[in-house]
């Protein structure tokens, strides 16, 4: 295993001006949705299911107990104050009924695919086996390892892997992509999933899920959230904003006593709304623990979390827990196969080198009159290349009549043709004498060829055919052979792994992030170097074996870093479950399926990186949320203390900055307002703070601006507003 | 020089002077906590008192540790205090009641160095030596101990081993206490200090009554006062008498004292955590709440509203006039902020707002510099909490020097910053509730609730300085009192050691371009931004009914 470093020799590329940020976002919040989601908002006030979020919980206790002193002593400051808590109230739970109906749209169509369907199951299948006993089974009795036949038109009872055939599979309804994939026998494009539909031919499937565990029965319990379990960050979070609850429950409880000191000794100041010689009211003190404690990250909390995995099922990406998301916004070090996840394919010409005393023209043409016998992905790359840099039209076979082709074998190593002049026998049959032949093929291949045709390859295509290999691409010789003369070598075609467009930025944004991309290839060092600076990726290993990967992930993980990586094959299955986050293709095999943490139906590899994006935008979302929360405090408090205890000490109107109307209009200001800042986060709550990648000092920078110092001026600003609108109300002013 | 000049020269010249001891005796007291070898007379004290210098504690055995001997030292000065009639140097005392043998004893055991009671009149040189004197050395070794256990779980990697307390505790006495407190009392005594075992003198004053002058050991106790952080004067009058602080230059060399091990603390740790950037940026997060609070006292002090200060040109009233308005001002931002508790002056005869200062530093939690180890520990766990929110917003599970700010990392730093509020608000509440310890108010309204406000904050951060104007050597108020001192400074001890072992067993995470850097002055700002607004929000209530509901106008 040779893990070398390419970092420092790769260019520094410039960002392309045209290419504006990328942003990981969700889909808007429809007003609509908000209505749709009302009654399950309403249902979730009851305080059994309530009590899982303390902070919610402590406002709904306020908002029973507002409303029972509002029923004893009612006034319309009092039910105004009682109305705006259950309000309170309320809007957190809409919040996460909102989050929670985007996934039960998603589970719904979902639940359709799974009809029930009626399995054909073989008994006693084995490879080969012709006559088979068949009988139909229901699709949910079927149990791990039964065979079952499919054909087209029918749906696949359960999810398994194709053990025998080949066919066309429609997978629309969990993918949503409706063009038909292939599912064949063996290899790492075996598995099948349950309610998807095979379009043509016939193939037999081993069923591997449990009974009731298929796949869309997990996808449909993770996009409704159902079994949702708070992650470790969230847990941790909850923990701070209990320690915050208790703090405020504190500061106010304790502060009845020194209340009532107070107005004692200055007895002579009159009676208000806030403050009597009981002491501050129980609604002030009540509007005064709910305006503190940090409700709108307490409200928003699980519709952050409930959003955070839904923008992953929008993406096609199927996350089997929130920690593995929230894993994947920690990833230091990425995974990457080269071939489809860097590179195309497969390899390509990119350049025809002639020998000297050859024009490129004569060098082309026959590299292309060589190649057009050659299927390979390699051949064909020849002839486009030919036309697309010399114009060449492309010949069809036929067009040469007295042509003989040579198709490219893996034996040979090389194609080519040979071209015959029909001359007239004296018996008038036609006999073809050989005129010219072309090959093209590996190196030492057409190397012989021309020297077994009494040429010498010229000692310049040694030196062109090195100069290639070192720079990572693969030199084709192309040799001609004209009747009369030796054979001689015309020059080299360079193939080479072309990079998919746009990866180096990407990797350029991961290293900006923190993130060391790490490239796995079979190829051999030298080629795999000059293919990790092209994309630009940190470092690479090349000749990987399976084992390779495993040991890679292992030592970075002894040295406390987070790995991700993508696969789809049985071999990867080891390694996806050792990673951190294993993102498992959906057109592999179960085994690498259930390895995962998490399946990408449009089996994609490039998205993990969109993944690491969703999983740090997560946990952004928030702090910034919990930031914004506790600086809003400030504004409450200028708003809240002048308004209780400016009758007893005058001086304290000082603090009233805002110059709130009156005492009663400053508290259901401040009241009203924490109920609002909830539903107005509730689109930023669902499609996450905007996140760019960029280093953690300019993002923290960026964050605490936004929502740091926003935070602590928003409130002054919208308590001020809400002031002016209710300073009319009667009964308030 | 005008008053002005002179309040800045003392401000800025200590800020100068403690920069330059800050590599020196930091790297020294690092070296002092790091090193393998034991003196002869460390192992001669490690057999006496049997133990192994060479075997580790995990954070549990280190806490009970700490714990044991803190109970015997308590235990030892109660009994000491209740027979002190009986023994030498007794000074002809009575025996001090258990209610306040019990406060004392629990005072100096815990740093905090609250006296209900009158020195020269209380307590015989023998129990004032070597009762004490004794505990302003061993409490102020049990801060660092605790700190320097701290700093090891974030140093070590995959371990429960955090040292050995006893080890610390003997080393951090005879190596880095012992020493400074010897060279800084000859200092003192050179600028008069006393240091003797008289048992005073009678003088005749000017006005022709006879004063009763104790004599003593003052200088030794009076540098460790300092140093240690613990600010029991050996009289009532605290720094404020010329025995133990003779001279405006010696009152810089007092406040120096008690700046110092605090301020220099950030290196050790810097060095233990193999980042000297992270130690810079701890202390300068202290720094800048120090200087600020210090340059805020010293105005409103210097500029106040009010007639008598309008004419005399400051608030002249409670200051002695050997130091001056601002430099007593300075003395009493550096002792509030630190957890040291002595006076030079009378923060109860302060100006509203200015006495509102040194209630607002002692609130911070002790963590600008703090008290010897427990500030360097108090603003961990601050920065523990920042990192949490700030590490949340770069999107990245939160870390700080490598160690990850989990769950349980979390909660042992959640419940550190709900013990001090809850036992200042509770207690004060309580007393103000309690109709028979309201009556202890020498004032009433809003000056007589900051004094309630001030004695519980002072006990419960373990400051031990006094607003005065509170009659509270009665068993209440000792009682609780003793009890806030008491859970104020072993709940949160107990609680850095469960973060010390959760974090000392985790395997670092490497750092990245994502990593959040926290030596950065972005990340300094936000400290100080989040201890300011988490100190605001739980106080401001119970202020704006004392020190604001007097000072705003």
């Amino acid at each position: 295993m040779a893990v070398t470093s390419t970092m420092g020799k790769a260019p520094a590329v410039k960002q392309p001006s045209g290419s504006g940020p990328r942003r990981v976002g969700g889909g808007l919040l429809d007003p609509r949705q908000l209505l749709k989601s009302t009654p399950d908002a309403v249902r979730k006030l009851n305080p059994f299911t309530l009590w899982r979020n303390p902070v919610m919980f402590i406002v709904e206790i306020g908002s029973v107990f507002t409303t029972i002193l509002a029923i004893g002593h009612s006034t319309v400051f009092s039910w105004l104050i009682a109305i705006w808590l259950w309000l309170t109230v309320l809007f957190a739970n809409l919040a996460e009924a909102v989050a929670e109906g985007r996934g039960k749209a998603q589970a719904d169509a979902l639940r359709r695919a799974k009809t029930d369907t009626v399995a054909r199951r073989l008994v006693d299948w084995k490879p080969g086996a012709t006559t088979l006993r068949e009988e139909q089974v229901p699709a949910p009795q079927l149990q791990q390892n039964d065979f079952v036949v499919v054909e087209a038109g029918q749906t696949i009872p359960g999810d398994g892997d194709v053990v025998e055939g080949i066919a066309s599979v429609d997978e629309s309804a969990i993918t949503g992509e409706s063009a038909p994939v292939i599912r064949e026998s063996g290899g790492d494009r075996s598995a099948v999933t349950g309610g998807t539909k095979v379009l043509s031919d016939r193939i037999v499937v081993r069923i591997t899920q449990k009974p009731g565990e298929s796949f869309i029965d997990r996808m449909i319990a993770l996009v409704e959230g159902a079994n949702r379990q708070k992650t470790p960050n969230e847990i941790a979070l909850n923990i701070l904003l209990a320690a915050l609850t208790i703090i405020f429950l504190l500061a106010v409880a304790t502060l009845q006593p020194l209340a009532i000191f107070s107005k004692g000794v200055q007895a002579f100041a009159p009676d208000t709304q806030a403050l009597d010689s009981h002491g501050v009211t129980g609604i002030v003190l009540v509007s005064l623990v709910v305006c503190l404690i940090p409700t709108t990250i307490g409200a928003l909390l699980s519709a952050i979390g409930i959003a955070g995995m839904d923008r992953l099922v929008q993406r096609n990406v199927l996350a089997m827990s929130g920690r593995a998301v929230e894993a994947a916004g920690d990833v230091n070090t990425l995974l990457l196969d080269k071939t489809g996840t860097i590179t195309l394919g497969n390899r390509q010409a990119s350049e025809f080198v002639p020998v000297e005393g050859v024009t490129p023209t004569e060098l082309a043409d026959a590299a292309q009159l060589s190649s057009l016998a050659d299927e390979t992905p390699e051949g064909r790359s020849v002839v486009v290349f030919a036309k697309a840099e010399y114009g060449l039209r492309e010949r069809t076979a036929g067009e040469l009549t007295q042509a003989t082709w040579v198709p490219f074998t893996a034996q040979t190593r090389m194609s080519g043709v040979d071209i015959a002049e029909a001359r007239g026998g004296s018996d008038g049959s036609a006999e073809g004498v050989r005129l010219r032949s072309v090959r093209k093929g590996a190196a030492a291949a057409v190397m012989k060829w021309v020297r077994d045709n009494g040429g010498h390859p010229s000692d310049e295509v040694g030196p062109i055919v090195d100069g290639i290999s070192a720079s990572g691409g693969t030199p084709l010789v192309v040799a001609e052979w004209v009747e009369g003369q030796p054979a001689r070598a015309l020059g080299v075609i360079h193939l080479k792994d072309v990079v998919k467009q746009g990866m180096r930025e990407r990797f350029d944004e991961m290293r900006r992030m923190g993130i060391r991309t790490v490239m796995i290839t079979g190829d051999n060092p030298l080629t795999a170097r000059a293919i990790a600076e092209e994309a630009g990726v940190d470092d690479f290993l090349a000749e990987a074996k399976p084992e390779d990967k495993m040991a890679l992930i292992k030592k970075e993980q002894e040295g406390g870093k987070l790995v991700a990586m993508t696969g789809d094959g049985t071999n990867d299955a080891p390694a996806l479950a050792q990673a951190d986050v294993g993102v498992a293709m959906n057109t592999g095999t179960s085994a690498a399926k259930e390895a995962g943490n998490m399946v990408d139906l449009d089996s994609d590899p490039t998205k993990l990186i969109e993944i690491v994006e969703i999983g740090k935008q997560l946990l952004i979302t928030r702090g910034a949320l919990t930031t914004f929360s506790i600086a809003n405090d400030i504004a409450k408090y200028f708003a809240i203390i002048p308004a209780m205890f400016a009758a007893i000490y005058p001086g304290l109107d000082t603090l009233n900055i805002m110059r709130l109307h009156s005492p009663t209009s400053a508290i259901l200001s401040a009241v009203i307002f924490n109920a609002i800042i909830i539903v107005a986060l509730i689109p930023l709550a669902l499609r996450g703070v905007r996140y760019r990648p960029s280093t953690a000092s300019a993002m923290l920078r960026r964050n605490l601006w936004i929502y740091g110092i926003g935070g602590i001026i928003a409130p002054f600003i919208g308590i001020k507003i809400i002031d002016l609108i209710i300073m009319s109300i009667p009964g308030i002013s | 020089m005008s008053p002005t000049a002179a309040g800045v020269i003392f401000i800025a010249s200590l800020v100068v002077v403690l920069a330059l001891v800050y590599k020196p005796l930091g790297d020294y007291m690092y070296r002092v906590v790091s090193r393998t070898k034991h003196s002869v007379v460390e192992r001669g004290i490690y057999r006496v008192i049997g133990v192994n210098p060479d075997g580790e504690q995990t954070w549990g055995v280190y806490a009970r540790s700490v714990l044991a001997f803190s109970v015997i030292s308590i235990l030892f000065l109660y009994l000491f205090q209740r027979v002190q009639s009986h023994l030498w140097l007794s000074l002809g005392f009575t025996n001090v009641t258990p209610s306040l043998s019990w406060n004392t004893a629990v005072s100096f055991v815990t740093n905090t160095n609250w006296q209900a009671y009158s020195g020269e009149s209380t307590m015989g040189h023998l129990v004032q030596m070597a009762g004490l004197a004794v505990q302003n050395f061993v409490s102020a070794a049990v801060g660092i101990s605790v700190a320097v256990a701290l700093v090891r779980g974030f140093a070590r990697r995959r371990t429960n081993q955090l040292g050995n307390f006893w080890v610390d505790l003997v080393r951090i006495s005879i190596r880095i206490l012992l020493p400074m407190a010897v060279i800084s009392a000859i200092v003192l005594i050179a600028g008069g200090a006393i240091q003797n075992l008289s048992a005073g003198h009678d003088i005749t004053t000017v006005a022709g009554a006879t004063q009763h002058v104790t004599g003593g050991p003052v200088a030794s106790q009076e540098v460790i006062k300092e140093l240690g952080t613990n600010g029991g004067g050996f009289y009532n009058a605290n720094s404020a008498h010329p025995f133990e602080n003779p001279a405006s230059w010696t009152n810089w060399l007092e406040v120096f004292l008690l700046l110092v091990i605090s301020f220099s603390l950030p290196r050790t740790f810097g060095r233990m955590v193999g980042s000297n950037k992270q130690g810079y940026a701890i202390v300068s997060a202290m720094a800048i709440m120090a200087v600020g609070s210090i340059v805020v006292l010293n105005v409103l002090q210097g500029m106040h509203h009010g007639t008598v200060p309008q004419a005399v040109g400051a608030a002249t009233e409670g200051t002695e006039s050997r130091f001056g308005v601002l430099n007593s001002a300075t003395f009493a931002g550096a002792t509030t902020l630190t957890s040291t508790g002595a006076v030079d002056s009378f923060h109860d005869s302060y100006t509203s707002l200015g006495g509102a200062i040194p209630m607002a530093n002692m609130m911070l939690g002790e963590v600008a510099p703090g008290g010897t180890g427990s500030g360097l520990y108090g603003i961990l766990i601050l920065a523990v909490i920042t990192v949490f929110v700030a590490g949340l917003m770069v999107g990245r599970t939160p870390e700080y020097l490598g160690k990850k700010i989990g769950a349980r990392e979390v909660k042992f730093a959640s419940l550190y910053i709900l013990t001090t509020p809850t036992l200042v608000l509770v207690g004060a509440a309580f007393a103000m509730a309690l109709g028979g310890e309201r009556a202890s108010m020498l004032n009433t309204g809003a000056h007589g609730l900051s004094e309630v406000l001030y004695a519980f904050t002072s006990a419960s951060n373990n400051n031990g300085s006094a607003f005065a104007g509170i009659g509270v050597n009665t068993t209440w108020y000792n009682t609780a009192l003793g009890l806030a001192m008491l859970l104020g400074r072993f709940l949160p001890i107990v609680f850095v050691m469960g973060l010390a072992g959760s974090l000392a067993k985790q395997k670092p995470v490497p750092e990245s371009t994502g990593t959040l850097k926290t030596h950065q002055p972005l990340f300094v700002g936000m400290l100080v931004g989040v201890t300011l607004v988490v100190v605001l929000l739980t106080y401001l209530p119970a202020l704006a009914l004392g020190p604001l509901a007097e000072g705003v106008h």
